[in-house]
């Protein structure tokens, strides 16, 4: 009976523009839309399939700002038991080591973890590093990029797809899992799902409660610094013709002037 | 002047064109020493190629269990050599397991972590990382606050540019694996490449759209790229139709390209395509809707049908290769 922990987390959509905050450049969030990133519904429903076919219970967390909550309720709304939000001004402009610390600390306030399930990637800061930094962190084997996930007993097995292929995996429990795009396609909540999802239990922590100083995370305290942030001048158009039969030709033509072949 | 470790990239004793980049970059700020995490055996068949890109050293580092053990082994040495060498910067390729291999050492060794680099620069004695992030909206220079920066830089980032290096061996311990925290790997498929380039390290990419109609007629995509010898690329709406697979999707939920040149046929160009491609030195595009976005940002833009331009083009290549 696994007990299970999803990470998960509220991002700009990536169909609207997204920008820097002038003042210190980190992510203007209220400039964007926010979701829930696509990966962590396919996160969430791995745990819910673990939970349906073994028992166990599966715990959401997230660490951010406030709206945060909305991804949280969607996750509680598909099925999950319980969530456990960090949410602390402090943690502002955090950076990746930070942020991997507090994570690890708020699933130390989850009694006797199993597996720590989160997206392989997430679409804004695209580090791709946080479920790997997790495992380092809390000593824990990573089995990371999974296309298939199967538990037997304290035995986990994972198919792990990248851009080199697949590469089959095994380790024992307590472990971190990462998901990719085609480990499965994320249920929808029911009507029920959502209404019950109002009452599923929400612990709410600051970094305080965790047993972290305030002044060792956010930006002040953050492992990297920005120096200089600037907008890319927006690329203008070149040259446009239409096609008047020709117009192969004239991209050759093109092509050849550029010497790019 | 201080070492720059550089993890290198190799399949079976082959280095990848990434790892050429990163040894070009570390010339920027210090003195390039190549790490060969690997069977063993390796180092005897990547050694010439890392010394034609400058690395001054070579550390070796051979032990069955790299292969047999997922991304700690490699994590191991390097936390070692920058315990070791101090040096000014370890630059790792970000791939899938570069950012992995990256991150677990920035947390090993308390070390700030750059990720996604297009370049490194040396400025008043630190090590500052060029990052292009939201899809090349925007340049951000960053630097690491504490120990010895961790870098990962982004393959087609840094043009591979040749310079003659030592390559002095030196020998460096794989320390033994502990069981508990480690992922064993009990087999890999490796994905059969084609004959095609791989669509993050190729300098030239052919990406269709919606526009192309079906996973049929995708054919018309993949002809204009085996005559420039480029890779394949696909819009998000294309792999959503299922025209092409996911893997080659190009854009936000896909991959970040930034090629010499970029060919969108078909594709409407989305802010979600254009943060995977805009970086890429030139862009041409084939479109039926002269209002289509994609216009906006290609030097070279054609209005018509793409079936009618593409095969022509593919003929004008073939008959300049002869």
């Amino acid at each position: 009976m696994p007990n299970i922990v999803v990470l998960v987390k509220q991002v700009p959509d990536t169909y609207s523009e997204r920008r820097l905050a002038e003042a210190d450049h980190t992510l203007d969030r209220e400039s964007a839309d926010a979701v829930l990133d696509e990966i962590n519904e396919r996160a969430v429903e791995e745990a819910l399939l673990i939970k349906e076919a073994q028992g166990g219970e599966v715990t959401v967390l997230s660490v951010g700002p406030e709206r945060a909550t909305e991804a949280i309720r969607k996750a509680l709304s598909m099925g999950a038991d319980r969530a456990v939000h960090v949410s602390d001004p402090a943690l502002h402009g955090s950076c990746l080591l930070q942020t991997t610390r507090v994570l690890a600390a708020a699933i130390g306030k989850v009694d006797g973890v199993d597996l720590v399930i989160a997206g392989n990637e997430a679409t804004d800061g695209r580090g791709g590093a946080i479920p790997a930094m997790l495992a380092e962190v809390l000593g824990f084997p990573q089995l990371t990029h999974a296309r298939k996930v199967a538990i037997d007993g304290t035995t986990i097995t994972v198919t792990r797809e990248t851009d080199t292929g697949l590469t089959h995996l095994s380790a024992t429990l307590p472990a971190v899992v990462s998901v990719g795009e085609k480990i499965n396609e994320p249920r929808y909540p029911s009507f029920k799902g959502i209404m019950a999802a109002k009452k599923k239990p929400v612990e709410t922590y600051t970094v305080a409660d965790l047993g972290i100083d305030a002044a060792e995370v956010g930006l002040a305290a953050a492992s990297t610094t920005v120096l200089e942030a600037t907008p890319k001048p927006p690329r203008s158009a070149g040259q446009r013709v239409e096609d008047s039969g020709d117009g192969g030709g004239k991209i050759a033509e093109y092509l050849i002037g550029q010497k790019l072949i | 002047m201080s070492e720059v470790l550089v993890l290198v990239d190799e399949i079976d004793g082959e280095v990848k064109k990434v790892t050429f980049e990163l040894l070009t970059a570390a010339r920027e700020i210090g003195e390039p020493a190549a790490v060969v995490v690997a069977a063993p055996g390796t180092a005897a068949k990547v050694k010439e190629s890392l010394a034609a890109y400058g690395a001054a050293k070579v550390y070796v580092a051979e032990s069955d269990d790299v292969a047999n053990y997922l991304v700690t082994p490699k994590v191991d040495v390097l936390a070692n050599l920058v315990g070791a060498k101090s040096p000014a910067a370890v630059l790792i390729p970000a791939t899938a397991e570069g950012k992995e291999i990256a991150g677990r050492l920035a947390v090993r060794t308390g070390s700030g972590l750059l990720i996604e680099a297009i370049g490194v620069e040396s400025s008043g004695g630190d090590v500052v990382g060029v990052q292009s992030i939201f899809g090349g909206a925007f340049t951000v220079k960053a630097k690491s606050t504490r120990g010895t920066p961790v870098v990962t830089v982004r393959p087609g980032g840094v043009e591979a540019v040749q310079a003659q290096g030592a390559a002095a061996e030196e020998t460096v311990e794989v320390p033994a694996v502990d069981a508990a925290k480690a992922t064993t790997v009990t087999g890999r498929e490796p994905v059969v490449g084609g004959d095609r380039p791989e669509l993050t390290e190729a300098s030239i990419v052919v990406s269709g759209g919606r526009g192309v109609g079906s996973a049929e007629k995708f054919e018309v995509v993949e002809k204009l790229a085996d005559a420039l010898g480029a890779a394949v690329g696909a819009s998000r709406a294309a792999v959503d139709s299922g025209y092409y697979p996911a893997q080659f999707q190009v854009g936000q939920t896909g991959k970040t390209v930034s090629p010499q040149l970029y060919v969108a046929l078909g594709i409407s160009g989305a802010i979600q395509h254009r943060a995977g491609m805009q970086t890429s030195k030139t862009i041409v595009a084939v479109n039926k809707d002269a209002e289509a976005p994609i216009f906006e940002i290609a030097d070279f833009g054609v209005v018509g049908d793409l079936f009618a331009v593409a095969p022509r083009l593919t003929d004008e290549v073939a008959k300049r290769k002869g």
